[in-house]
């Protein structure tokens, strides 16, 4: 097989996998990233949650073909220090409950401010409603949302890439 | 010195060789009660082998280092509810350390230091309160002695604070590193004795400290089940029939043999009560990917088993006649057949609950390591040491032989109180001779699961010309979860399933319940909240509609029905402790207060209450809604809860706001329906819940207490559905009787 390269949180990254393998189980599988997640596989839940080229995308149903040449930034390269506004909104608010979905949540919402730093309530249900936590969090979410919105953009991350996908 | 002391230095030597060995260490061993809290159905876990006889008495510890560090440990899980920070806060507040200095540890299966204990039953904060304390408050007065003995001070003189112990005539201080090693060769206050602060020196239970795991579940790093990677292990998924009971006739592995990164494909059997897995084979591969791609590549035939012809119509048709004669009596006061007869005004209805799935949103899934003679699990689980039987059973090890690593829980609900994952994954581990983690896919998830019972209910009321309550008659037939787990000799269909309808706590003169079993092959166990999830809804919907007949305002009907302060026994639970109506009335009262209830709504709105008591706590919600023949829209849920003294109010809010969506899924979207013996439902297209654009306004106020903590995990689901169905009649005219709500009902 040859090998498939893309650009991973700012990195060059280079794998040899069969080119019909979705980019969520290159990511953990292959790469031992598991900050993203399997939910459902078929892009209903967006636990899997990545940019790709600052897009948000599902990994599950993203072939890692179609990532060639590509920038992919998922949760571990939002920031290298918990630092980005939404990293922080989410802990001031105590967001996450179990945690499962929050990757994507993370993800999901950082593409949204990246687009639409000021977003409204209903700018909010457009862009996480694709985006299911069975603990319920999402009155929390939107509050930690509107929080990060008001906070200084962020910071560009160590690895060189714009943070929040932009 | 209590005569637990002597087996307490025994087992704090061995609780200590598993952990740092050498330096000095303040060790003392508790007891947190695990009262089988799920009730009926858990003889299950009784039919796995007994967890291994262990040199202790004691299944949680506390460590308070030679460097002044503490460590809790304790077999716990956190599935979202926050026990990593709960718990180490009540130990912390009598400790009189920081809260953030105590660090938790996950127990590990390993005798030394575990003794049978779960996660489950909203228990954890209800019953770890007191022996928390006391454990924190036994190694505190040791520190103290230590320090008064060095200093040749009294006792009395003596106070700690801020992990240190201080001399209050002359200022002197040590801090809690200094006195391990004199404080751990001191006796052990009698733990039952031990003086306790007064509550009103609280400075950390009662206050909303950040949660310790939050920031771990912001960048990725916090390592669920799924998570795990062992040196060298593969990946499988298991291709199960797809009928309850059904099992491979024949298959050909080689179509996926030739799938690339496909190792092997093995058939594992199914195992019966005391874990019921389905069985199935499974295929091992590289990668989750190829396993998946492998096991769709698979050609089997199905034996489907006895169980084949069930569906949701066949399982109605059980309900409806079973519900046409009388069932097992569970309550009966007055003669309610009689004062139906002669009653002015009759209501009759029929409701009806479908099963549910939990799917939480990490699926099931477990990573097993079996050798010949010992096996390591790492499984999100509630139940670790039913896991390390159930495994250890079928690998034909011993239990102690088994350790099973307890990781974090992307979600729980009740379906991680099981052992099916970890039995399926030591199963494949020993036939595949690596470690493997089995992969559930969404679809496994949803298909296999252990349900929520399926119900139905046929209820008569009556009040008289002026409105008085005259008669309540309810006659329920569900599947149950008794009857599904427990062996028919010890089976108790009714304790399962009736819970939170059989203490209705309105005093009706004339009042019946009954229950019947509906035989089914549809596995049944415990989901968020269990009977509650049922019963919560169909008492507080049919009691709303004999307000409506009665002509009375829903609140001030059930404040009237509360009547007197009462207690009132759960007749299948009567070891519990009785629902107070007064503590009802409270929740009701402050629920109504916040939601504006009797103020004027916009056209079109109506606003609903119910109330329940589950899991020793009160809770009661007015849910606003917008209804019509399109659909319904929930647009604000005001909760009041009363669960005694609160450690941590902002989690206590995030539980109910957390019960509230869980029970607003169920209302309006979940339904798992039977066909031809298999569930039709298979991912989050055709088994939606609740995403942010349906998520109502939720407010949660908490009733101050001095009574005893009790749980939240739960008691947040069972009024919702009601508290919406009734703002629906409110708003509409309709009622609603059967879950989820469907369009056609709204019309």
């Amino acid at each position: 097989m040859p090998p498939i390269t893309f650009k991973l949180n700012g990195k060059p990254q280079s794998v040899e996998v069969d080119p019909d393998t979705p980019l969520l189980w290159v990511l953990r599988d292959t790469l031992g990233m598991t900050g993203t997640k399997y939910g459902c596989g078929i892009s209903f839940c967006g636990a899997c949650t990545v940019h790709l080229d600052g897009e948000p995308v599902r990994s599950c149903v993203t072939l890692i073909s179609d990532v060639a040449g590509k920038a992919v930034t998922t949760i571990e390269g939002l920031s290298p220090d918990r630092s980005h506004p939404l990293q922080q909104a989410w802990i001031a608010e105590d967001a996450p409950q179990c945690g499962y979905c929050q990757s994507g949540q993370i993800m999901a919402a950082a593409a949204l401010l990246a687009r639409k730093p000021k977003p409204t309530d209903a700018d909010i249900d457009e862009a996480m409603t694709g985006n299911i936590c069975r603990c319920g969090t999402y009155q929390r979410i939107r509050r930690a949302i509107h929080r990060a919105a008001a906070m200084p953009p962020p910071r560009r991350s160590a690895t060189g890439e714009p943070a929040g996908g932009a | 010195m209590a005569p637990a002391n002597v087996t307490s230095k025994v087992s704090r030597r061995d609780f200590l060789k598993t952990s740092s060995a050498g330096s000095a260490a303040l060790v003392i061993g508790f007891y947190l009660p695990w009262e089988a809290p799920l009730g009926a159905g858990q003889a299950a876990a009784q039919e796995a082998p007994p967890p291994p006889p262990s040199p202790n008495p004691f299944n949680a510890w506390v460590k308070v280092g030679s460097d002044g560090s503490v460590t809790l440990t304790v077999a716990k899980s956190e599935m979202g509810q926050g026990v990593r920070t709960s718990l180490p806060m009540i130990l912390a507040e009598e400790l009189e350390v920081e809260w953030a200095q105590v660090r938790v540890e996950q127990a590990r299966t390993d005798p030394r230091m575990y003794r049978s204990l779960g996660t489950g039953g909203s228990s954890s904060v209800r019953e770890s309160y007191l022996p928390l304390r006391q454990a924190g408050a036994a190694a505190r007065t040791m520190l103290i002695a230590a320090a008064a003995q060095k200093w040749g001070a009294s006792e009395k003189e003596c106070y700690a604070e801020k992990g240190a112990v201080v001399h209050r005539p002359t200022g002197k201080r040590l801090a809690y590193a200094e006195l391990v090693e004199a404080a751990s060769k001191l006796p052990l206050p009698d733990l039952n004795t031990v003086a306790l602060k007064a509550p009103s020196q609280f400075r950390i239970i009662g206050t909303s400290v950040p949660r310790t795991d939050t920031p771990s579940k912001t960048d990725g790093s916090a390592q669920f089940g799924l998570d795990v990677r062992v040196p060298g292990m593969l990946y499988a998924v298991i291709a199960r029939c797809p009928t309850f009971g059904g099992k491979p006739k024949k298959f050909d592995p080689a179509p996926a043999l030739a799938v690339p990164g496909v190792k092997k494909v093995v058939e594992i059997p199914a195992v019966g009560r005391g874990a019921f897995t389905a069985g199935g084979v499974a295929v091992v591969a590289e990668s989750t990917w190829a396993a998946i791609q492998g096991r769709d590549a698979l050609e089997i035939e199905w034996d489907l088993g006895p169980h084949a012809n069930e569906s949701t119509e066949s399982l109605k048709k059980q309900f409806e006649e079973l519900t046409a004669k009388p069932g097992k009596v569970i309550r009966n006061e007055g003669d309610a057949e009689a004062a139906l007869a002669g009653a002015a005004k009759k209501v009759e209805a029929i409701y009806e609950l479908p099963f549910l799935s939990h799917s939480p949103m990490e699926p099931m899934n477990c990573t097993a390591d079996v050798r010949a003679d010992r096996a390591e699990l790492w499984a999100p689980t509630q139940f670790p040491d039913w896991n390390q039987g159930a495994a250890a059973q079928a690998t034909a090890l011993q239990p102690p032989a088994v350790t099973v690593h307890t990781t974090l829980m992307g979600g729980g609900f009740g379906r991680r109180a099981q052992a099916d994952f970890a039995v399926e994954a030591a199963q494949v581990s020993k036939a595949a001779g690596a470690p493997v983690q089995v992969v559930w896919t969404r679809e496994d998830d949803t298909q296999h699961s252990f349900y929520r019972p399926a119900s139905y209910h046929r209820f008569r009321g009556a009040v008289d010309a002026a409105g008085k309550p005259l008669a309540w008659f309810h006659r329920m037939a569900s599947t149950s979860i008794s009857a599904f787990w427990d062996p028919p000799d010890r089976a108790k269909p009714e304790e399962s399933e009736v819970g939170g309808a059989a203490n209705l706590p309105y005093a009706f003169p004339n009042l019946r319940m009954e229950y019947a079993p509906a035989p089914s092959g549809v596995p049944v166990a415990w989901w968020r909240s269990v009977e509650h999830s049922m019963n919560g809804f169909v008492t507080e919907s049919f009691f709303d509609e004999l307000a409506a007949a009665a002509g009375a305002d829903p609140l001030a009907f059930r404040l009237r029905l509360l009547a007197e302060p009462r207690k009132v026994t759960d007749p299948v639970s009567p070891n519990s402790p009785p629902l107070d109506t007064e503590r009802m009335k409270g929740v009701l009262q402050l629920a109504a207060e916040k939601a504006g209830w009797g103020k004027p709504l916009p056209a079109g709105r109506g606003r609903g209450i119910a109330c329940h008591y589950s899991f020793h706590t009160y809770v009661a919600q007015v849910a606003e809604v917008s209804a019509g023949p399109k659909g319904v829209r929930v647009h604000r849920v005001v909760c009041a809860v009363d669960c005694g003294r609160v450690i941590h109010p902002d989690q206590v809010k995030a539980q109910m706001e957390s019960g509230i969506v869980y029970g607003l899924s169920a209302a309006l979207h979940g339904e798992i329906t039977i066909e031809n013996g298999a569930v039709k439902q298979s991912n989050f297209h055709d088994y939606p819940v609740l995403r942010m654009n349906e998520m109502p306004q939720v407010e949660v106020h908490i009733v101050a207490s001095t009574e005893a903590p009790t749980g939240v995990g739960e008691p947040g689901v069972p009024p919702i559905a009601a508290a919406v169905g009734n703002a629906i009649f409110a708003a509409t005219g309709k009622r609603i009787r059967r879950l989820p709500i469907r369009a056609p009902d709204l019309a």
